[in-house]
């Protein structure tokens, strides 16, 4: 009896004291406010209980359905969903919301080639002082790669954009083409395809900064190598891989063999309509576009893995993707925290993909109604196999500048000047490296151009 | 009416003197404006020569480094391309517009045409659409695919690229052109309309047909609206930007971040977050657009005397 | 030219309606004259008419037909609808945002040009002549010059975002206090402000009471040219708004625009051509309304130079 009660009264002052310190804690840690640069799980979720609102700058359309179960979970909370522009045009708006000190969002979705250079700044709250390092698991090492940064977590992985090709199955068919497995034998269904249709490209470019650091991704280059300080960076669009990718895919510019019509106008949805545009080598998020844009080649398109450069061999890029993030100048950094756990590691997950987002956790991956499911749109393909399997196959070691934004704006000025005048891309990609560097120098790095 | 046109001759003769006393009270009336002006435009100029002065970078923050923006901008390629673009625009696109709306605006007050109001308001209705609009419209022409375009060199057989490189620019022009018609043409008009009746009744008694009446009466009326026309069309042209940019999106190989100098300082400024630089180009093409009207402002003024 | 300028404020106010055409006789009307004015009408109305057509298509039409002719169900009905209710109706908030713009912004611009042109045309004060220089010297100055200042200005006094942002720049209008400066001077008479002051009004009183009514055509006049100017106004919002709340009808149409360029995004085409059409009607309707003012208000701008 006695060792009972003395066991009892060692249990009761441990726990005692643990609640005494738990308290303690907490009254120091939030201190009533939630603009705290860390917390704990449950200091998210007693932010949670508390009256405020906080405001999300996204594009992405699932997000305002997620802000409504978000704010049915906790009532006490209201989230405000904001369009300010899709991808750059948000960036550039979100760089004056600093500069100004003001004006910026407790939440953004960010691209993943873009999240460099706001991490860059200190403009993004540092995600693992939130607790939220242990969701590494949950998702991809492409997408938790690009969230993770000088040893911060940036932001927490929204979606995934593994490339794969997509092409018209009803097109190949009339032409009597085999889907391609190999650049090289994509190369030579192009010739086919316009030799036989002089209206008609195996695809449309004018060149797109994204699509060309994914090709050179997954032609194993590694271009951009930035020193942990932040401060040095090294600049090589010639080494090995970006050479292999241009000289390839020079074949097709300067052949001709590409349509000339810019990705994301009304001419490229009406080409994908009607057929004269037959593949997209582009990210998985691809098929809720189709689905809502080109609605009247319903059936007709289909999904493969992207082509090699070696017969056999699998590889591919991510291309595309973005992920959330805290600002830094948020003063709810608690509540936008929870949030986008929320959004990207909880029940937002769901949400996401029944608006035809694809996902970037492993665990919805690998989920059988997510790989069974057969959309109409593709004729019944289970699409999501082979986009799975994409996302398992992208090479790693890949990383983006800190000032990628920039340097993909003056894509069109330097390699766009090789499309135009049917030059060889290697030509266009020493000038964009060339400019690159020297804002890179301006800005006070020291870029060291190969 | 009648009594204030012979009351005015003895007006001016007994209109108040000059005083030595300063007189204040028009400030009253100017006050308003000049605030607000201080605010809006005298600021933002000042803080902009300001900011010129300095550089700020993304690693190293903020220093002040005098002329270098300056010197740095004198020997910029984008920078002279794109004010030999604009240069070229002008030379060529203000001539044009101003022509036609010049004859347009004779037509209109010839009197010889049918239903003159419906085509008055017609040619100008494009003034009332936003650039957005317009550049949209046009844009979706454009098309080489699907476009207008296409329909054009499908029926006639030409191979009309609007957005390629070599054309781009008169593509352009012709967006600005079709927005500035109607605008230029109602200002000419209006000067047309005040011509007193009686010159063109010493013409006719003169026996002058019409190009004689034209070159000795309505052209020398029409100096001063075309002054001004030149004036806000050379501004314009220096200024060109929302045509260009909004464009960009279907043609961005054709067109550069640095089309033209305000595209440049904009891009420097919301892509590049070089701020310093981009108020430097932007105080040096002001500068440049300004010396530019005044000059012709004199021109065309001593022509008149 | 020295007649013209006396005479000149007497007879368009009085001729308009009765003016004596041309070279002062009925010319007989020429067919060939009117068929060229006719190509030229296509030319401006062709955009216009593209844009009719394209609101009447479903979105999946406009990519399918042919530009210029309809096809398909006639759908202007339900593509306004739609337009108007698309994303809990933020079309109509952005056309109420704009109408604020235009009667505060217009509003008060046409009113500080009105005080300021008056006090430039009737008054000699000190420092007249620097405010002339100034405010023609700021018409060069490229509105790219001053968007980064200004917006770095206002974002320090937290001014971005909301309405002000957009309606202070907008009440300058150096354009308007140049017409009514010009204006007031001929039609004015400086003994009736004589008459006045003897009478021991004090000037605010003559103003309101007298003067301003002798302006009305040149006031017109700059509403309605302030009134396009704030309607269309693109820039300054783009750069000055983060969110969509405040945006005025051509900000958020090229937002609508850019939507086909997303990740699951929708292209909606269908209405960013209807919400354009939507967008041109209440000027076009504005200036068809005030067309006799504009135009003579215009003539008195053109005249003096």
């Amino acid at each position: 009896m006695n060792k009972k009660h003395s066991t009892l009264r060692r249990v009761a002052t441990a726990v005692a004291s643990g609640v005494a310190l738990t308290v303690a804690l907490a009254a120091c840690s939030s201190g009533g406010s939630t603009s705290a640069d860390s917390g704990s799980a449950s200091d998210i979720t007693a932010a949670l209980q508390k009256k405020s609102t906080i405001t999300v700058w996204a594009w992405a359309p699932a997000v305002k359905d997620i802000a409504k179960s978000f704010e049915k979970k906790y009532p006490n909370v209201t989230v405000k969903v904001v369009n300010a522009g899709t991808g750059n045009d948000q960036y550039i708006k979100l760089q004056n919301a600093i500069k100004a000190g003001s004006g910026g969002p407790d939440v953004a979705q960010i691209e993943y080639y873009a999240l460099p250079q706001f991490a860059l700044g200190d403009s993004l709250a540092d995600l693992s002082k939130f607790g939220m390092s242990d969701l590494e698991s949950k998702y991809t090492t492409g997408t938790w790669n690009s969230v993770n940064l000088n040893g911060k977590l940036a932001a927490l992985p929204q979606d995934s954009g593994p490339m794969a090709l997509f092409y018209n199955k009803a097109v190949f068919d009339k032409f009597g083409i085999a889907v391609p497995t190999t650049w090289d034998e994509y190369i030579a269904a192009a010739k086919t395809l316009h030799a036989a249709d002089p209206n008609a490209y195996i695809t449309n470019d004018t060149g797109d900064a994204g699509f060309t650091t994914s090709m050179i991704w997954q032609a194993g280059g590694h271009p951009y190598k930035t020193s942990s300080d932040g401060k040095k960076v090294t600049i090589d669009l010639q080494d090995a891989g970006a050479k292999k990718y241009a000289d390839m895919w020079s074949q097709l510019v300067d052949g001709g063999l590409v349509s000339p019509i810019s990705s994301w106008s009304d001419e490229w949805y009406k080409g994908l309509a009607d057929g004269s545009i037959a593949t997209l080598a582009i990210g998985a998020w691809m098929p809720g576009n189709l689905e809502t844009g080109v609605e009247a080649a319903s059936g007709n398109w289909r999904v493969a893995p992207l082509p090699t450069y070696e017969a056999g061999s699998a590889a591919t890029a991510e291309n595309g993707g973005s992920g959330d993030s805290v600002m830094a100048a948020s003063d709810n950094k608690l509540v936008a925290a929870g949030f986008v756990k929320y959004m990207n590691a909880q029940e937002g997950t769901k949400i996401s993909m029944d608006a035809g987002g694809f996902p970037s956790t492993t665990a919805d991956l690998s989920s059988s109604e997510f790989l069974d499911a057969a959309p109409e749109y593709f004729g019944g393909q289970q699409i999501n196999k082979v986009l799975a399997q994409a996302s398992k196959d992208v090479v790693k070691g890949w990383s983006y500048l800190p000032f990628q934004v920039y340097s993909n704006s003056i894509f069109g000025d330097t390699v766009g000047q090789a499309y135009a005048d049917k030059a060889n891309l290697n030509e266009g990609l020493k000038a964009w490296q060339k400019s690159t560097a020297s804002y890179g120098n301006e800005q006070g790095f020291s870029v060291t151009s190969k | 009416m009648t009594t204030m046109s012979q009351a005015q001759p003895v007006a001016r003769a007994t209109r108040t003197p000059h005083k030595a006393k300063p007189d204040w009270s028009g400030w009253k009336f100017v006050g308003p404006f000049m605030v607000v002006f201080a605010f809006v435009l005298i600021a933002p100029v000042v803080y902009s020569i300001y900011l010129s002065l300095f550089k700020e970078q993304l690693i190293g923050g903020n220093q002040f480094v005098g002329f270098a923006n300056y010197a740095q901008a004198f020997t910029d390629p984008k920078l002279w391309d794109a004010l030999g673009r604009v240069t070229l625009f002008l030379i060529v696109q203000v001539p044009i517009m101003l022509t036609i709306s010049l004859a347009a605006a004779l037509a209109l007050d010839s009197a010889r045409l049918y239903l003159s109001s419906f085509f008055r308001i017609a040619i100008f209705l494009p003034y009332a659409v936003p650039a957005v609009v317009a550049t949209l419209m046009w844009g979706f022409m454009y098309g080489t695919q699907f476009g207008l375009v296409r329909n054009i060199n499908d029926w006639l057989g030409t191979h009309l690229a609007p957005l390629s490189s070599n054309w781009v620019l008169v593509s352009v022009g012709n967006i600005n052109t079709w927005e500035f018609i109607g605008y230029n043409m109602l200002l000419f008009y209006a000067a047309l309309r005040v011509i007193p009746a009686d010159l063109y009744e010493a013409a006719e008694l003169d026996g002058a047909g019409t190009f004689r009446v034209i070159r000795s009466i309505k052209l020398p009326a029409l100096r001063p609206a075309i002054v001004i026309g030149v004036i806000f069309s050379i501004i314009g042209s220096f200024q060109l930007f929302n045509e260009p940019n909004i464009l960009r999106s279907l043609a961005p190989n054709a067109i550069s971040t640095y089309f033209t100098p305000n595209m440049y300082a904009y891009n420097l400024s919301f892509s590049g977050q070089q701020y310093n630089y981009s108020a430097t180009i932007a105080i040096i093409v002001g500068v440049l657009t300004a010396v530019i009207a005044f000059i012709v402002q004199l021109t065309g003024s001593r022509k008149e005397a | 030219m020295a007649n013209a300028t006396i005479t000149a404020p007497v007879r368009p106010l009085a001729t308009a309606r009765n003016r004596k055409i041309g070279a002062g006789m009925v010319r007989p009307k020429s067919i060939p004259l009117t068929v060229i004015m006719a190509i030229l009408v296509i030319y401006s109305l062709l955009p216009l008419f593209w844009l009719f057509v394209g609101s009447t298509k479903t979105q999946g039409e406009l990519l399918n037909s042919f530009g210029l002719w309809f096809s398909g169900p006639f759908s202007l009905f339900q593509n306004i609808g739609e337009t108007l209710t698309y994303d809990d109706g933020v079309f109509v908030r952005w056309l109420l945002n704009t109408l604020l713009y235009v009667v505060v912004g217009a509003g008060g611009a046409t009113f500080l040009a009105l005080l300021g042109g008056y006090g430039l045309a009737k008054f000699n004060f000190p420092g007249k002549k620097a405010v002339f220089a100034v405010v023609l010297g700021a018409v060069a100055i490229p509105g790219t010059a001053l968007a980064v200042p200004t917006f770095l200005m206002f974002s320090q006094m937290h001014l971005t975002n909301t309405p002000w942002a957009i309606i202070l720049p907008s009440l300058i209008s150096p354009f308007g206090l140049y017409l009514i400066w010009t204006y007031a001077q001929d039609a004015i008479p400086s003994e009736l402000l004589e008459a006045a002051r003897m009478d021991g009004a004090g000037e605010f009183r003559t103003f309101f009471t007298i003067s301003w009514r002798l302006l009305t055509p040149g006031l017109i006049t700059v509403l309605l040219f302030t009134l396009v100017a704030t309607w269309n106004n693109y820039f300054l919002p783009l750069i000055m708004l983060s969110e969509p709340t405040w945006y005025p009808l051509t900000v958020g149409l090229n937002q609508w625009n850019q939507q086909a360029q997303t990740v699951g995004g929708q292209p909606i085409y269908n209405l960013v051509i209807t919400g354009s059409l939507l967008t041109i009607i209440p000027i076009v309707v504005a200036f068809l309304f005030l067309q006799r003012y504009w135009q003579s208000g215009l003539a008195a701008g053109s005249v003096k130079a």
